[in-house]
């Protein structure tokens, strides 16, 4: 009797450093990092094939979590180092990770950028609508009327809306997944990958030690109920009347990436020549 | 739920137990690198006990080595039945809380493997969903007596005056 036949080449776990995740137990970003390796391992990558840059913040921690290449960056500067990796050495696969107050608060000018540029990066967003790491302040996400002991009464602000500023800024796939579904997560991020430019898949990854009553989401998720459209115009319309918990990939453009116009790196000694006093 | 063959079946059995273990091992790892030893020792318990699962399905197929596990869209649901859910867990829960996990996830177990032997399958499909269903109820039984064995969280086991920072 055969055994099913295993169709990768390393395994999730292969791209898995022995470096125990710090995150809370039951922290949503478990679920993402073990996405992000089975996605990596079913696109048939391998640990050398792929650089994990991240900013600060509970999910910036990733890229020491993988035997990827990491960097473990600035705050809210994620973006700009992966965008400066993924020019120079073209063929890397580059994901970036990062959370609501770096991606979205110190890194938010870097996030319209990067939009509009259309660097072929894969830009993965751990929401939980409040800064964790630095014991449970409102986030741009947080909604406005969350109260809490560091914002009692709530901030009043509304909050931001990153899927629509992403759309509108030039983003060329955008999705959402859920850390309650890390196979599904996976595979949204696969899709991202394999598509070609800027690829923003935003994850609700619940705080369950800040905002405990995230666990909900999983009961609130829900896959989309239309098909990915290419049309901006449409996309705009659906997110700006989503829900926050349509689940799958909601715009998937065809706008070309950014392609460097001497058609990709120089070698590492034509590089080096650059640099000689 | 279609379940074509006997095979099929068995590696999903064998899937959902291996994700089960994994499940626990992680929390098992999450618990103690939070210096929750008394909760990351029963974690681990209930690892070995799910791995052991899988192993004997693996000697009662003849299969030399771990199976790929069946894909995601065998179950209904985001995870196999008797997964505990990622976010089930807390830095200060206590081993109490732990059994009660396990309690949920084996009779998920069971109304899964009961749901397949209630379906249109073959009959060999059957037999061995029943003898499956049948076990995941031992199990919930015997979850329960542990349960009777170990104390109950006092109330506000969860409050935490300070609570956690991580170092960046």
């Amino acid at each position: 009797m055969n055994a099913p036949e295993t169709a990768t080449l390393c395994a999730p776990k292969d791209f898995k450093s022995g470096t125990k995740p710090v995150w809370c137990p039951g922290c949503g970003d478990y679920s993402v990092l073990s996405a992000i390796t089975k996605a990596l391992s079913t696109l048939g990558l391998r640990p050398e094939n792929v650089a994990v840059v991240s900013g600060i913040g509970c999910s910036s921690r990733i890229p020491a979590y993988t035997r990827c290449y990491g960097f473990h960056g600035v705050h809210g500067r994620a973006l700009p180092v992966a965008t400066g990796l993924k020019a120079a050495r073209p063929e890397l696969t580059v994901l970036v990770a990062s959370g609501d107050g770096d991606g979205y608060s110190i890194g938010g000018n870097h996030f319209l950028h990067a939009c509009r540029r259309n660097i072929d990066l894969t830009y993965i967003v751990m929401d939980n609508h409040v800064y964790g790491m630095t014991k449970g302040q409102p986030s741009p996400t947080t909604e406005p009327g969350w109260s809490s002991k560091l914002a009692p009464g709530g901030t009043g602000l509304k909050e931001f809306h990153p899927l629509v500023i992403a759309l509108a800024s030039g983003a060329n796939f955008i999705a959402r997944a859920t850390s309650g579904d890390p196979n599904g997560c996976a595979a949204l991020i696969t899709e991202a990958v394999r598509h070609p430019g800027f690829s923003f898949v935003e994850v609700l990854s619940p705080c369950v030690t800040f905002r405990p009553e995230q666990r909900e989401w999983k009961t609130l998720a829900h896959p989309a109920p239309v098909a990915p459209t290419d049309d901006p115009g449409r996309a705009a319309r659906r997110l700006m009347t989503d829900d926050g918990f349509n689940i799958g990939v909601l715009y998937q453009g065809k706008r070309a990436p950014y392609a460097r116009a001497n058609g990709g790196a120089q070698t590492v000694e034509a590089l080096a020549c650059q640099f000689q006093l | 739920m279609p379940v074509p063959a006997l095979e099929d079946f068995m590696a999903r059995a064998y899937a959902m137990e291996l994700e089960a273990e994994e499940r626990y091992a992680l929390f098992a790892e999450q618990l103690d690198t939070h210096n929750n030893r008394a909760v990351a020792e029963m974690f681990g318990k209930l690892a070995k006990i799910e791995g052991l699962h899988a192993k004997r399905i693996l000697e009662e197929m003849g299969w030399p080595s771990m199976p790929a596990p069946a894909p995601a869209y065998s179950w209904d649901t985001p995870e196999g039945p008797e997964t505990a859910p990622q976010d089930a867990v807390h830095y200060l829960m206590q081993p109490w809380h732990a059994l009660e996990i396990a309690l949920r996830c084996e009779q998920q177990a069971q109304k899964y493997f009961e749901d397949i032997a209630a379906a249109d399958v073959p009959p060999a499909v059957r037999t061995a969903a029943l003898e499956m269903a049948g076990e995941e109820r031992e199990h919930v039984q015997l979850v329960r007596e542990w349960m009777q064995r170990v104390p109950p969280p006092p109330e506000g086991w969860d409050e935490d005056p300070d609570p956690p920072r991580m170092g960046e």
